[in-house]
């Protein structure tokens, strides 16, 4: 098991808690099936890594020749947990520590907290574990453990609307918890009152209530979805044939009520024709049904 | 915000995807700060086929960092060179963009950055 980063500075009036769905990403992204999907999929042709558990032997002197470094984005990292997990431990994860880490979220108490949870992973990654901590679990030490040499490379957050501000086609490896839940209806992506206007300072709330309405409107941004819970992810599927890179990836988390096998099928028929949807994670069956699932979504 | 990442992003207003102007955003009124990270040639190496250079030499430029070559380094070029290694470095991964404004070359719509985080929320009537 790969440690959990830990979120303890994290606000959580104001942004989501970690839960079952964040976990479920942390449990899909860490199993062998996908890091060995990663690995083949973002595959690193150069020197062997010194840190690697077993170098492969190599004859030929080794070369610097490029393999292109991987853009992993996460929208709507919340607290920053599956970002900074993914951050931290990129070597372990994705065969390679070369990877650029970015999160773009709606609520811009989650951006500064996913900056810090990805800053404080990284540096605990840093740290000597202590004595016999992990010795006895084995392989599931991070590589390079007590020597930080695992890491990727995070480039910070940004506030924005799904991948509205990202340039086409840069997307290696995208990561989605969206807003699931059923609800009659959004909230609105704007501070109720303040000038609202996407740049500005924010408005200072002068009274309790205004507060609690705030703070209300950005924890339902983290999970109100709409009509089938669908009407944010929608939005972010249509994106994908745009956004993702030509070996891009992406992880969509589905409750049951999105009606997963229909929205599978959706994907298959993306612009393009060669889009691949499949289940690759669940958790918290009811009644025979999965709660949650992972949906990995790619081209072949 | 590292400066890297303004290779990623562009202009949010929809009109502006199709134009040319509207990518790389132009950093005004920009404060920066200098973070430590560990020099990776490695890490450089591979950015290189990621990178719009083009992109990257008006931001560089844009910035206040010495002028980049007009083509890119080859990876051999690249390895063998320590001081391009190292600008780079410095201008990649270790500079952030902690306050100021990004600007579209197109609809000049500007982007405020913030305690090291910009801002891509666009204002209703540009939606």
């Amino acid at each position: 098991m790969l440690p959990t980063p830990s979120t303890s500075h994290v606000p959580y009036a104001r942004v989501y808690e970690p839960a079952e769905d964040s976990f479920l990403l942390l449990d899909t992204l860490s199993a062998p099936s996908e890091t060995a999907f990663l690995a083949t999929r973002f595959p690193i042709t150069t020197t062997p890594n010194p840190l690697s558990p077993t170098p492969t032997p190599t004859t030929t002197t080794p070369s610097l020749s490029p393999s292109p470094t991987p853009l992993i984005l996460e929208i709507g990292p919340g607290s920053g947990v599956v970002l900074a997990f993914l951050t931290a431990h990129a070597h372990t994860l994705f065969s390679r520590r070369d990877v650029l880490t970015l999160g773009i979220d709606v609520n811009r108490f989650a951006c500064a907290a996913t900056r810090e949870t990805v800053r404080r992973a990284v540096r605990d990654d840093a740290l000597p574990l202590e004595v016999g901590a992990e010795a006895a679990s084995g392989a599931g030490v991070g590589v390079g453990a007590g020597l930080g040499t695992g890491a990727g490379y995070h480039l910070g957050t940004a506030q924005g609307d799904l991948v509205g501000a990202v340039r086409a086609g840069s997307v290696d490896v995208l990561v989605f918890n969206p807003p699931y839940v059923p609800t009659p209806e959004l909230p609105s992506m704007y501070q109720q009152g303040g000038e609202g206007e996407g740049g500005g300072q924010a408005t200072t709330t002068t009274t309790t209530a205004a507060a609690y309405e705030e703070d209300s409107r950005l924890l339902a941004l983290s999970y109100a979805g709409g009509r089938d819970g669908m009407e944010i992810t929608d939005r972010l599927i249509e994106a994908l044939p745009e956004v993702l890179s030509s070996r891009g990836v992406a992880y969509l988390l589905l409750c049951a009520q999105n009606k997963p096998e229909e929205v599978k099928g959706r994907i298959r028929g993306l612009e393009g024709g060669l889009w691949q949807a499949e289940t690759v994670g669940t958790s918290g069956k009811q009644a025979g049904w999965e709660k949650l699932q992972i949906v990995r979504i790619w081209r072949e | 915000m590292k400066v890297l990442t303004l290779n990623f992003l562009t202009c949010a207003v929809k009109s502006c995807k199709s134009s040319s102007d509207s990518f790389p955003l132009h950093p005004k009124d920009a404060e920066l700060v200098s973070d430590d990270v560990e020099l990776n040639p490695q890490l450089l190496v591979n950015l290189l086929p990621r990178i719009d250079w083009n992109a990257l030499r008006t931001t560089s430029t844009e910035l206040g960092f010495p002028q980049l070559p007009e083509q890119p380094p080859t990876p051999e070029e690249l390895q063998a060179d320590e001081k391009m290694l190292k600008d780079l470095h410095t201008l990649l991964m270790e500079t952030e963009m902690n306050e100021g404004k990004l600007v579209c070359g197109n609809c000049s719509h500007e982007y405020a950055v913030r305690e090291g985080i910009a801002n891509f929320l666009l204002p209703s009537h540009l939606v």
